[in-house]
């Protein structure tokens, strides 16, 4: 019964004699494990098209959205953190698995006639794999992509003589916004697959017309793909997904602060695996930029596709292919000699400078300010407004404007905008009433001079602070003589108390501190890891000078 | 010279099944994270909002009265503000209640027809008396109601709450597990005004 049904749509459709076809291939007798890399490549594309789609039906492709709603997938959707870090990792393993793929075939020397072609239409191949890790940086709107993305444009629009279409085509000369971001996305989900999968297609046809490259002076009768060929691409394939996967759920995808072009403490990095080209423009000054822009970069990659044409003698046996062996370990020292130099001039980021202590601006405010501090981050009040910067801005500048008006002014103008403001483009901002008031409080603090504290507060900072003023704790406690004295202050608590003690006594005051009036307090986990953070944090009376 | 061998019977029903084995493997640990990812709701955080839908005195007994409020509601990864409405009925002088503006059939909203004292959907003709209960049309269940609360006289909507159909309608049905149900979507006034 089976082997009819087969029969009958084999014959309509031909789909049982095609696959028979494509798995009955001959290949050399020589093929074996050095042969898996291609299919690895094509499975880790199919992983990121698999996981892409999942990606997309969460995203949203806005810089107004893309940053909330990939925290959204992130934190709030089972397997969202999963799906997001599989896409991430793939696509750096994918840059790892094609470079091995390419360093096979240079090294068995399987682009020589008459396989030039399916040689070149792998680098192009490469150059769109490069494609997606470059436009899809910026997706996740962050601080890492908004800057990596304008280091990327900028040196785009350098390019000689294309250099300002170039700038235009990727959405205006102006800073990154809007226009760059959707051209990106549009780049990485529309144009990128369709143009990949066509090249794919056209790879893989070369590479059945001119059959599997023999090893040299294979004679020897051919075999069939199917099965054992196909084990092997299997295997290697699984091993591929195992290191994917795991790395998918242990190591964090970071997602930074929200992209914030008004940050000056942010230090840009491309992804890795373009430090080397980062690394190699800083080799290079002035008038001679382009060189490592443009020039050095074009030339690898001429270099790349005139590869068959230079080196057109017979096939001979691996190990005596020197040159070619001196070549690919040439081009690793120098990618990675370049690589590790970039990595060690990185200057530690601002935020690991901060974690280590010393007075900082944010010390000098109360846990309700540093609160506000969370809400203003979080409505992205810095889309609309300057901090004393002296950007232009469609609001006003806060450090200016602000300290003028009561808080009971500023909470009614959070509540509506165009009733105290005729006019105003400014929408409602919809937070609590207490929260509100954090948001005054700190807007009614910022000056010039404390500015800075709106962008260098470290998050966990920050994200304490607001557990702190959501469960009142100043109704009780002082944090730098903001609060009542009801209960001890709590500025320098890291010097008294241990960090089990303080995580401890939230749950059981009573126990710790016999008699007591503090209530116990059943925070989530992720809020008693936060107000934890903060509170250990505070620095002793007087660290935080005047 | 390297030697051809095609694989015999046993290795090829080895490899074959090692083929299948894996590749089923990558499916599943694709595939099953991926089905949550679609099908599981998103981790809900939000505390139940109770919003002021106004006064309660003006009410007129059994006279039902289209109320529009606003409130906040997450809406995937965003909080919006977002107008809603609700039928509020004053169903005795101790009792009120807030339906839901939608008939349970498909969604349409439906209005109240002053003349034949019943609300009527005007898309597939389901009719619903004062307190929500389906009188006839294909309405599967009566009408959802708000969770209400009185505070000083005023009216507060909370969550809506599906009502199952074939429950007693009436507060005085039902087991006891089925009043303390009914008693946080009706309210009563002199409960709330002594306290």
């Amino acid at each position: 019964m089976k082997r009819r049904i087969q029969a009958w749509i084999d014959h309509r459709t031909g789909v049982e004699t095609a696959v028979r076809n494509f798995l009955y291939e001959n290949i050399p007798a020589s093929s074996g494990w050095h042969q898996v890399f291609g299919s690895m490549a094509v499975f880790l594309f199919l992983v990121q098209a698999f996981t892409g789609i999942m990606l997309a039906f969460n995203y949203a492709p806005t810089p107004g959205d893309a940053y909330n709603s990939l925290r959204y997938i992130i934190t709030e959707l089972t397997g969202g953190r999963l799906m997001r870090g599989l896409h991430h990792w793939g696509g750096s393993m994918m840059i790892v698995v094609v470079a091995l793929h390419m360093t096979q075939v240079v090294v068995w020397g399987a682009y020589k006639k008459p396989r030039e072609a399916t040689w070149m239409v792998g680098v192009a191949l490469l150059l769109m794999t490069l494609a997606y890790g470059l436009t899809g940086y910026l997706l996740p709107w962050d601080n890492r992509a908004y800057w990596g993305t304008v280091v990327s444009t900028q040196l785009a629009a350098k390019a000689p003589l294309i250099g300002p279409y170039l700038s235009r085509l990727l959405g205006g000369e102006g800073p990154v916004g809007v226009v760059t971001f959707t051209r990106f996305y549009a780049l990485h989900v529309m144009l990128l697959p369709p143009a990949t999968l066509l090249l794919i297609g056209f790879h893989v046809y070369l590479v059945r017309k001119h059959g599997v490259t023999p090893v040299a002076g294979d004679t020897a009768p051919k075999k069939k793909f199917f099965p054992g060929q196909l084990f092997k691409d299997t295997v290697a394939i699984f091993v591929t997904f195992v290191i994917l996967f795991v790395m998918a759920i242990a190591v964090q995808v970071p997602l930074g602060r929200l992209a914030d072009p008004t940050d000056t403490t942010y230090i840009p990095r491309p992804d890795w695996y373009f430090l080397f080209l980062f690394q190699l423009l800083k080799l290079f000054e002035g008038p001679l930029e382009v060189f490592g822009s443009v020039v050095l970069p074009g030339m690898a990659v001429l270099a790349l596709l005139a590869l068959p044409f230079f080196d057109r003698g017979k096939l001979v046996a691996v190990r005596r292919r020197t040159a070619a062996i001196a070549v690919v370990a040439l081009a690793v020292v120098g990618w990675g000699g370049l690589t590790v130099a970039a990595i060690v001039t990185t200057p530690r980021s601002a935020e690991d400078e901060i974690a280590e202590g010393g007075p900082q601006d944010w010390h000098q405010l109360s846990p309700e300010e540093l609160a506000g501090i969370g809400y203003f981050r979080k409505e992205n009040c810095v889309a609309c407004h300057a901090t004393g910067e002296g950007r232009a801005a469609i609001g006003p500048d806060l450090t200016r404007k602000a300290v003028r008006k009561t808080a009971k002014w500023m909470i009614e103008h959070f509540k509506r905008p165009q009733q105290m403001v005729p006019g105003s483009a400014m929408p409602a901002i919809h937070l609590s009433d207490p929260q509100l008031n954090a948001l005054a409080a700190f807007l009614l603090r910022l000056n010039p001079r404390n500015a800075a504290a709106l962008h260098s507060t470290p998050a966990f900072v920050v994200e304490g602070a607001m557990v702190y003023q959501a469960h009142r704790c100043a109704a009780c406690h002082q944090v730098n003589s903001a609060g009542m004295k009801l209960g001890p202050a709590l500025d320098g608590l890291a010097r008294r108390r241990s960090r089990e003690w303080v995580e401890e006594h939230f749950l059981e005051p009573q126990k710790l501190s016999p008699g007591t009036v503090m209530p116990a307090y059943r925070f989530s986990r992720r809020e008693l890891e936060r107000i934890t953070n903060y509170l250990m944090s505070l620095p002793a009376p007087g660290v935080a000078g005047p | 010279m390297l030697t051809v061998e095609e694989p015999g019977r046993d290795r090829r029903q080895f490899l074959v099944a090692w083929i299948y084995g894996l590749w089923g493997l990558i499916g599943a640990a694709l595939g099953v994270p991926a089905a949550g990812y679609l099908l599981f709701p998103p981790r809900a955080r939000d505390q139940e909002e109770w919003v002021d839908a106004g006064e309660i005195a003006p009410l007129e007994l059994r006279t039902p009265e289209e109320i529009v409020f606003r409130r906040n509601r997450r809406d995937g990864w965003k909080m919006i503000s977002e107008k809603a409405a609700a039928w509020v009925v004053k169903l005795s002088e101790t009792e009120v209640i807030a339906l839901a503006p939608q008939c349970t059939h498909l969604g349409c909203a439906y209005h109240w027809e002053e003349q034949k004292q019943h609300f009527l959907c005007p898309c597939h003709t389901s009719a619903f008396d004062l307190d929500g209960k389906v009188l006839s049309g294909p309405a599967p269940r009566p009408l959802d109601r708000y969770n209400v609360r009185i505070e000083k006289g005023r009216l507060r909507l909370g969550a809506v709450e599906e009502r199952p159909a074939g429950r007693p309608d009436s507060a005085s049905g039902g087991s006891a597990a089925g009043r303390s149900a009914e008693d946080t979507v009706t309210a009563s006034f002199p409960r709330e005004s002594k306290g």
